[in-house]
């Protein structure tokens, strides 16, 4: 085995080794992994030749081979992976060339296929709406009545943006403090959301409230007020916190769960539409990969024969 | 030579409006250096002719609506290139190009152009001013035109859910509120001027007609700013004025000139 690298995330354990025979590299992995882990390697792993190998790299930076089809963070992760190795002098010529190879091609993905386009989960939707309202949310201020789960993973996104502040109302104010110390924000009691309300740029219901906690009839005179500053609302509440009328008053954006799931649904389904043309675009760059191993090994004079991929997923 | 450029210029905003419009619909739109570049060679051209006839006018270039169209295409583009990285890179240039195209193609085809004649007599520099800072403050006005019709866009995508692939490539629609009030006061502010040099010089009374329309202009987008700041209207409606007026301006200017026969400002 000459060269190796280790990609270790989350939901995936990958060595991409180097080796003069195929044989040689699986044997010395598997020797490895039998040393280090409590139990022999069963059919958890698995193992690629060359070729395999080099389209399953090119899948996984691309975030075709990711549990959120798409998502990016897999590339700095394997970044990272392949900086580490290369740190460690653990790579050498095929390897170098095959992760720099590798990270052309998510960016050539990335760049002429809309794999990436838009969010597939509902914290994400609302983030991207609310920077196509406001721009850099550095600016916004966010209320959320009603501290539940859903309310928390969405102000949780908007609060990754750099929101300026957080207001956490709810019926029972312990909750509200908890909530509102996780997400840096400040707690206040249920009945006085409508005083803070004023300059309030986003809006989070998700009470368990059996009416409307925030009406047109209410919510217009404000809004008259501030004709200049939007507000967005999201209603993650079932029934509705928040009546769907508001979205006829001006400046306001009301979006409810299901609106917010269905612009997930369709992200999901533009990347899902994409997949062909990657995958196309993923065979032609692992042909010419292999063209180039091929003669770069007659030329190298060296006998490698296999780059090989054990992984887990 | 001069038509030349012209041509020119035509040909690159139209590469720039169909280059958008393809990759739009192929869903894979980017903003290109290659759109900019068309869009900057375009209005290198329009300088090019605007200088080579002011040369031969021995005059600014306002003597006929033709050479006022190119003038306000000219002024249009120039807003663009100087409104900042933030809003070149989107879909503000592909917005632009069609509008720039437009005036060109409408000053090639629909104005009648005559062979320019060298004034003889040297030309007064204050009514120089007022004509050109006018038109350039058209220029403005044309590009809020262009900020309120993508703020529409944008604002109808989010009222009704119904999201296309262009969203993902429009300004938030904060920002292009914003773009569009400061491009009015500025333009706004620029008429001021324009129309301050004319009276201040007594000439501008000359063409009557022209000084109504120039002054209804004003009052028409001081009308927007004031119903802005003293009433506080929403940015909707400042778009929709912004859309609405420059259409106004946009069909009196045509009538203007078959009115006056003269043509120029």
């Amino acid at each position: 085995m000459s060269e190796v690298v280790v990609v270790s995330t989350c939901n995936r354990v990958e060595f991409y080794v180097a080796a003069e025979q195929a044989a040689q590299g699986f044997g010395a992995v598997n020797e490895f992994l039998t040393t280090r882990l409590a139990e022999p390697p069963g059919s958890a792993f698995f193992q690629l030749p060359t070729a395999a190998a080099v389209r399953h790299l090119f899948r996984v930076v691309s975030g075709l081979d990711s549990m959120v089809l798409g998502e990016t963070e897999i590339l700095g992760q394997v970044k990272k992976a392949y900086a580490a190795a290369s740190a460690g002098k653990t790579t050498a010529k095929h390897l170098n060339k095959f992760f720099q190879r590798a990270f052309n091609v998510a960016k050539d993905v990335r760049t002429n296929t809309n794999i990436t386009r838009g969010s597939v989960s509902v914290g994400s939707a609302a983030v991207e709406l609310a920077e196509k309202i406001f721009g850099k949310l550095s600016t916004c201020h966010v209320m959320i009545l009603g501290a539940g789960e859903m309310s928390e993973l969405t102000a949780g996104a908007l609060s990754a943006r750099g929101v300026k502040s957080i207001f956490v109302a709810n019926r029972s104010y312990d909750r509200a403090v908890t909530l509102a110390e996780k997400m840096k924000g400040k707690a206040i009691h249920f009945e006085d959301w409508p005083r803070e309300f004023h300059d309030v740029d986003i809006l989070i219901g998700s009470t368990a409230a059996p009416h409307h906690v925030l009406t047109a009839a209410q919510l217009g005179p404000i809004m008259r007020t501030r004709p200049d500053r939007p507000l967005f609302c999201i209603d993650l509440a079932v029934p509705r916190d928040i009546e769907p009328a508001v979205n006829d008053i001006e400046g306001v954006y009301l979006y409810d769960i299901d609106a917010l799931q269905a612009r997930a649904d369709q992200s999901m389904n533009v990347r899902k539409q994409e997949l062909v043309i990657c995958e196309q675009m993923i065979e032609r760059h692992a042909v010419e990969f292999g063209e180039w191993l091929a003669g770069g090994w007659t030329q190298a004079g060296v006998r490698y024969s296999e780059a090989v991929s054990g992984g887990q997923s | 030579m001069d038509r030349l450029l012209l041509v020119i210029a035509t040909f690159c905003f139209l590469f720039g409006f169909a280059y958008t419009m393809h990759a739009l619909g192929a869903r894979v739109y980017k903003a290109s250096r290659l759109n900019f570049f068309a869009i900057l060679t375009g209005f290198l051209c329009q300088t090019g002719f605007l200088y080579l006839r002011g040369h031969a006018l021995g005059r600014c270039p306002l003597t006929s609506l033709f050479e006022v169209l190119v003038f306000l295409s000219w002024s249009t583009v120039l807003f663009y290139l100087l409104i900042g990285p933030t809003y070149r890179l989107s879909l503000l240039g592909a917005f632009t190009s069609p509008l720039a195209f437009l005036f060109l193609v409408a000053a090639l085809l629909l104005a009648h152009d005559h062979a320019p004649i060298k004034t003889a007599n040297p030309p007064n520099g204050w009514l120089e001013l007022h004509a050109a800072l006018s038109v350039v403050a058209y220029g403005a006005f044309a590009l809020a035109f262009v900020a309120g019709v993508m703020y529409l866009a944008q604002e109808k995508q989010l009222k009704s859910h119904n999201i296309h692939s262009i969203f993902y490539h429009l300004p938030p629609i904060r920002d292009l509120a914003v773009a569009n009030t400061r491009l009015i006061i500025v333009g706004f502010l620029l008429l001021t001027v324009g129309l301050g040099a004319g009276f201040g010089l007594g000439s501008i009374f000359t063409h009557s007609v022209v000084t109504a329309w120039a002054v209804g202009v004003w009052f028409l987008y001081g009308f927007i700013l004031t119903a802005e700041w003293r009433h506080r209207i929403s940015p909707r409606r400042v778009a929709w004025l912004s859309v609405a007026a420059f259409s106004v301006l946009l069909i009196t200017l045509g009538g203007l000139n078959f009115i006056t026969q003269k043509g120029g400002l």
